[in-house]
């Protein structure tokens, strides 16, 4: 990759960082236009869309008074359980087939799919972020939910979820590009994974079977930290972080193998 | 200078393996305009897009010492649900140069008016050539590679261009390709053909004009 205003063959890392910002800069900006446009609240958008997602789950769980098994904080429940889902299920769904709109663009050299997808990550990853965040400082606020027991486990846990999100989402986007069957199965799969990633129940409430069936998923174990983080001291949290962690890697390293291999073959508009 | 060494560029289809480029060597040195004749299908654009860097090639090696364009055709390069304006400073953040300063330039080059804050998706063909020469004109580049360039627009746009690229750029290295001997033997100093994945560099252009001739045909 060369410098533009530089005539030197090999540009140094740091030029390419540079460029590398640049790029993603520009990319997200233009995601924030093309999605949220100049109309009404624009880019707000971005976490208003997830929380109202989340306001309206929390509100139905609590009506329905969830059989969630115990005295848990219903809204805590609902907001540290929703809030996950929209982390690690909105990535994928955003980086499949995320290369097709973009092609005119990949005219430009420093343009690459990684840019693409990591500008799309970054810009799903503040929406959630933001509104778990303002959701959390809300209900806390206003008495409904107590402020988080040990605020380095919903870091880390959110980290993870987020880390999660993103390999799978490198993996599904880059493997969109080679198979159509991707866009399609992911819908489905997403749907069905919901129930079993632990945001609409704890693992310590099912049977010792299920419990070991759910706690293959990464998410449900991202999930448990956080709601230990939130209200551990009322319930028996089942997390294994170095599982998780194993997961990500294996994830990201196959996701990023894709991409590297797709974006050899993708052909600009 | 650009050394294009040994590209081979092979694209896999539904009826098996195409290669479109074969072995193709070519060297660009700085200030040079190279004209690349080619037919329809020839592999002019593929050949643009690999020196570009916007695709890689299947074997061989491009080395770029200058900095090298984008493949300025009209039309291509944009995102059509954004504006021309948006359009015009997406590729300023991408190249590392501010965009306040262009805008003047690009609305009165490009003629579009208020139109440069619709869609790109919205204009016409010519609108589109319009904008794309402008937004290409506010990077400059050691090298620009231009892409059927006499394709679209009307004879005060094509003055207008020639202006730009050829007087007031006339000191930069050009690529430029095209089915058009008349425009390549007009502008550049040396020309190479394209046959069948075979490209032949010719110090003359007059030489390569008649190797295109000859092999018209297939």
């Amino acid at each position: 990759m060369e410098d533009l205003s530089s005539s030197s063959q090999h540009s140094s890392l740091r030029a390419s960082w540079a460029i590398q910002r640049r790029v993603i800069g520009a990319l997200l900006m233009r995601e924030v236009l093309t999605r949220f446009g100049r109309h009404n609240i624009g880019f707000l958008w971005l976490f208003v869309e997830p929380m109202l997602f989340t306001l309206g789950v929390t509100a139905l769980w609590t009506l329905a008074k969830l059989g969630h098994g115990s005295n848990l904080p219903i809204v805590a429940f609902a907001i540290t359980g929703y809030s996950s889902v929209l982390l690690w299920r909105n990535m994928p769904g955003r980086c499949i087939g995320a290369i097709g709109p973009n092609l005119a663009l990949m005219y430009h050299r420093h343009v690459k799919v990684i840019d693409i997808f990591a500008s799309r990550l970054l810009l799903e990853g503040a929406g959630a972020t933001i509104s778990f965040v303002v959701l959390g400082l809300f209900f806390c606020a206003i008495g409904w939910i107590n402020p988080p027991e040990d605020i380095g486990k919903v870091l880390l846990a959110w980290f993870m979820l987020a880390w999660f999100g993103c390999s799978l989402a490198l993996l599904m986007g880059a493997l969109s590009e080679q198979s159509e069957l991707i866009e399609k199965l992911w819908g489905p799969t997403s749907y069905l994974l919901f129930p079993l990633s632990g945001a609409a129940f704890m693992v310590d409430a099912l049977p010792t079977a299920a419990q070991e069936f759910v706690l293959m998923l990464p998410m449900v174990h991202g999930v448990e930290l956080l709601r230990e983080g939130y209200f551990g001291s009322i319930f028996k949290a089942h997390y294994n972080m170095a599982y998780m962690a194993m997961v990500c890697s294996a994830l990201s390293l196959f996701g990023l193998a894709k991409t590297r291999q797709i974006s050899r073959t993708v052909m600009p508009e | 200078m650009i050394h294009i060494k040994h590209v081979t560029k092979r694209y896999g289809t539904r009826h098996g393996t195409v290669t479109v480029l074969d072995d193709v060597n070519l060297t660009v040195h700085p200030g040079k305009k190279v004209g690349i004749l080619g037919r329809n299908g020839a592999g002019k654009s593929t050949i643009i897009r690999l020196i570009s860097g916007a695709e890689r090639p299947s074997s061989g090696q491009i080395r770029r010492e200058m900095s090298v364009s984008w493949p300025l055709a009209f039309g291509g390069a944009f995102q059509g649900t954004l504006t021309g304006l948006d359009n015009l400073r997406f590729i300023c953040r991408v190249y590392g140069t501010s965009a306040d300063d262009k805008i003047a330039y690009v609305q009165e080059f490009s003629e579009l008016g208020r139109y440069l804050r619709e869609p790109v998706k919205t204009y016409s063909a010519g609108m589109r050539a319009r904008l794309a020469f402008a937004i290409s004109m506010v990077v400059e580049f050691d090298c620009f590679l231009i892409d059927e360039i006499v394709a679209v627009g009307d004879n005060r746009f094509h003055e207008k261009c020639r202006i730009e690229l050829f007087e007031k750029r006339k000191d930069r290295a050009m690529i430029i390709v095209s089915h058009d001997p008349g425009y390549v033997r007009e502008h550049c100093d040396h020309a190479a053909v394209l046959v069948k994945g075979k490209l032949t560099a010719f110090a003359q252009v007059d030489d390569a004009f008649a190797f295109y001739q000859e092999h018209a045909a297939e």
